[in-house]
């Protein structure tokens, strides 16, 4: 097949418009810099009518909500999810590997929790405190004054709390918890939980002129259509195009790899239109990989070439190795005392207004690391699954489950809002034998080779899901709650869920000052090519018990403007 | 910027791609609104497709439908406050039934099995029985046991059609007027009403006021000092 050339030459072609690739853009452009941006899904503006599912009603769809088409729901904003139907990926072994991809511009920021957390001191030397996976070539100082500047760009609200792992920003105010926060909050209390301000970024306040303030719809996850929450299409990618960047966009483009010449630097990527199924090619100065930390690990061990016949930047043998994703364990509790709830408008911003960071000594513990408690509930917007078992917590009360008749109408409205849950989040540890790999056995309807996953938990994890258990009905019953379900056990790894769940993958091109162990130095640029940087969460050491997209973004910037010195210089 | 804005910048990158959706923008208007049908809630066009493909076509038989909406309107008679007619029960659970085909020998099966069991116990199909009979019928099958690991099928069954029932109803206009929800539009939080936080022995920490947004300020953009205190 005849490759289509593009006459157009790049500085930077950049892959993928989520969190890293979308700051990339932002950075680069705003310098002047000509930018290529080739993202694999179609083009997406939350306020575009036809797009947009914010403020929709279950009863406009025949489906009320239910998540045949999209994982979350079909309102969630994430086009893809677990399975992707022409794209596959395979486990080695006994592995459950859940691989979620958000194939659109934007990524999967359109529909993330918005959860913007710090990492802090300790979380970039983990090995320092306990020994296990390595210290960040780095640490919170580098990235500090990154964080301040996406904190003013993009906003987040939040509360100064003098922590010193959760490090303070330049917060917008919090909104006030909501009921069955209040009820978290005297139950966590009780048991010496610390409980505070969760820090979201969704613009309580007004933080320039291009963009709507937060109007309370608890829907985030749909992406906003006044850009009052943080996507990256609508805060980095489009302000880069309205200040006049030379921002060129490909959409529907899926990169099979990255390019090389002679001496085995970057020249730049081919993909495929998906539209005409065409291959093409884009030129540019640097390539920055965004593509999320599977995908470019993916792209990275299918561009093989003479230069680099062991994929690029993979001399080491490291990319696709120390791939982790969080932990994550989840419960639910029913209070009695939320029953019969006086109605009023509880939506909020989408997500909890209040949560936990991690708040031990691991000295005392039986597991390294940590976790964060996420809290939910309240009086929500109806949709698929509403009204399921309509009576089943009656007995709890001592009340006759079933029957049929308007008394069901009553059991609905009695306990609606009067269930709540918790998730626990935290930090694994990075393994050399979790990785993904390339699979020889296998291709994507574009003819692209695929993925193959291995993956296992240690007791390092099981026993922190077991301890996030026992947290969770403490405070279950600190509230006067009823914890529903069992208690999961040995047999169950304590509830931990599958890896790739929590959609916090991380670590495949792991940042490392020996070129021996690591895939990229600390500007996020491959040891063994000096013109291609990779700005997802790929490079991260290990994850914390953080969501990952604040360091992503800080990092990108941080990479970008090295990329901005390096061209003046004429070093790359 | 605005969508003209970001739909040219689409364009002047996309040497390739893009066709389909230049095609659909340069539409006249009318043409446009005329394709989008009832349901309108940003679907992707692959979305909209398959969703056209299921409305298209029919799974359940005149008279399964029939028997759905008598069980239907057992499960849930209608009264002032709605019913399931007008909540679109019956299309809803048409609509499932394609949607997720795993449920659709449950479904089918389920329907039957009433019919088995009225024409030997009432010598009738179900939906010619009287209302008393449908009713014992009915407390048969509609109270699960909540401590066995396992019901039998016609509770199942009877619960799969309750839990669409219910579902198609809470979340239809009538339905989300009847449970009380009261958000989906736009809204100023301030914290949960006095009066409810009294209800329930609750009250916000004194030492937490200052950390909550003053919703008479918001539309002050934004500025710190060098500590990252906020002073707008």
């Amino acid at each position: 097949m005849q490759i289509i050339e593009n006459e157009k030459q790049y500085d930077v072609v950049i892959v993928g418009s989520g969190a890293g690739g979308g700051m990339a853009t932002k950075i680069l452009a705003d310098a002047g810099l000509k930018v290529a941006v080739v993202e694999a899904g179609p083009f997406f503006d939350p306020a575009n009518p036809e797009q947009q599912t914010q403020l929709k009603w279950p009863y406009q769809s025949p489906r009320r909500g239910a998540g045949t088409t999209r994982a979350f729901g079909e309102f969630d904003m994430a086009y893809g999810g677990w399975e992707i139907d022409g794209e596959p990926y395979n486990q080695i072994g006994d592995t459950q590997f859940d691989w979620f991809r958000s194939r659109m511009l934007g990524g999967r920021t359109n529909h993330w929790g918005r959860i913007s957390l710090r990492f802090g001191p300790r979380d970039f030397k983990g090995k320092d405190r306990d020994g296990l996976g390595d210290n960040w070539p780095i640490g919170y100082e580098d990235i500090k004054p990154y964080y301040d500047k996406v904190d003013k760009l993009i906003g987040v609200f939040g509360s100064k709390e003098n922590m010193y792992n959760e490090p303070d920003g330049y917060f917008l105010p919090a909104p006030k918890p909501r009921l069955h926060e209040l009820y978290y909050k005297k139950g966590a209390e009780k048991s010496g939980v610390k409980v505070m301000p969760s820090r979201l970024s969704i613009l309580t306040k007004r933080i320039n002129n291009e963009r709507g303030i937060c109007f309370y719809c608890n829907q985030c996850s749909r992406s906003c259509s006044v850009y009052g929450d943080f996507s990256a299409g609508s805060c980095l990618i489009f302000p880069a195009q309205k200040s006049g960047g030379q921002v060129d966009l490909y959409v529907n483009s899926m990169v099979r790899e990255v390019e090389v010449n002679q001496e085995g630097k970057a020249t730049g990527v081919l993909y495929i239109n998906k539209e005409d199924r065409k291959e093409y090619r884009v030129t540019g100065k640097v390539v920055v990989l965004a593509a999320s930390a599977c995908s470019t690990a993916r792209i990275l061990l299918n561009s093989k070439s003479a230069q680099h016949p062991n994929g690029l930047g993979n001399s080491s043998n490291m990319v696709g190795k120390y791939l982790h994703d969080s932990t994550g364990s989840d419960r639910m509790a029913f209070v009695p005392e939320l029953m019969n709830r006086k109605r009023y408008n509880e939506d909020g911003v989408g997500g909890m207004h209040l949560y936990s960071p991690w708040w031990l000594d691991n000295k005392k513990l039986d597991f390294p690391r940590g976790y964060h408690i996420e809290v939910w509930g309240g009086l929500g917007m109806p949709s698929y699954g509403t009204g399921f078992n309509p009576n089943d917590l009656n007995k709890y009360l001592g009340l006759k489950v079933g029957g049929y008749g308007n008394q069901l109408r009553e059991d609905v409205k009695k306990f609606y809002g009067s269930v709540m849950g918790m998730s626990g989040r935290g930090e694994s540890i990075a393994r050399e034998d979790n990785y993904c790999e390339i699979d020889p056995t296998a291709v994507d309807e574009f003819g692209i080779p695929v993925l193959r996953f291995n993956y296992s938990w240690s007791d390092n994890e099981r026993k922190q899901a077991r301890h996030m258990h026992n947290t969770f009905e403490e405070i279950i019953e600190n509230m006067g709650g009823i914890v529903l379900g069992d208690k999961p056990g040995a047999d169950r790894d304590y509830g931990l869920l599958n890896p790739g769940r929590i959609i916090h993958e991380v670590g495949t091109t792991r940042m490392g000052s020996d070129p021996k162990k690591s895939v990229v130095n600390e500007f996020e640029q491959l040891h063994d090519v000096d013109n291609v940087f990779i700005v997802d969460a790929g490079p991260f050491v290990s994850q914390a018990d953080k969501n990952p997209t604040w360091t992503i973004m800080a990092l990108s910037w941080r990479t970008s403007e090295f990329i901005i010195k390096e061209l003046k210089k004429q070093n790359i | 910027m605005n969508r003209r804005d970001s739909i040219r910048s689409l364009f002047l990158g996309s040497m390739a791609g893009g066709l389909a959706l230049e095609s659909c923008v340069s539409e006249p208007e009318a043409a446009i609104e005329q394709k989008i049908w009832e349901y309108q809630y940003g679907r992707t066009p692959e979305e909209q497709a398959y969703d056209e493909k299921l409305l298209a076509q029919q799974f359940f038989e005149n008279s399964e439908l029939g028997k759905i909406k008598r069980l239907a309107n057992l499960i849930l008679p209608p009264n002032e406050q709605g019913n399931i007619e007008d909540a679109n029960v019956p299309q809803f659970i048409e609509f499932m039934a394609k949607d997720f085909p795993s449920i659709q020998t449950q479904m089918r099966g389920g329907l039957m099995w009433l019919d088995n069991h009225t024409n030997k116990t009432y010598g009738n199909d179900f939906i010619n029985c009287s209302e008393d009979q449908q009713l014992q019928v009915l407390d048969q099958i509609a109270y699960p046991d909540p401590d066995a690991s396992e019901q039998k099928q016609e509770v199942k069954f009877f619960s799969l059609v309750r839990n669409l029932v219910m579902t198609g109803y809470f979340t239809s206009e009538a339905g989300i007027k009847e449970l009380g929800y009261q958000g989906n539009q736009p809204n100023v939080w301030d914290g949960v009403p006095e009066d409810v936080l009294k209800d329930h022995g609750m009250s916000y920490d004194k030492s937490w006021l200052p950390k909550f947004v003053d919703q008479s300020k918001r539309n002050d953009q934004a500025q710190w000092d060098e500590e990252g205190n906020l002073i707008t």
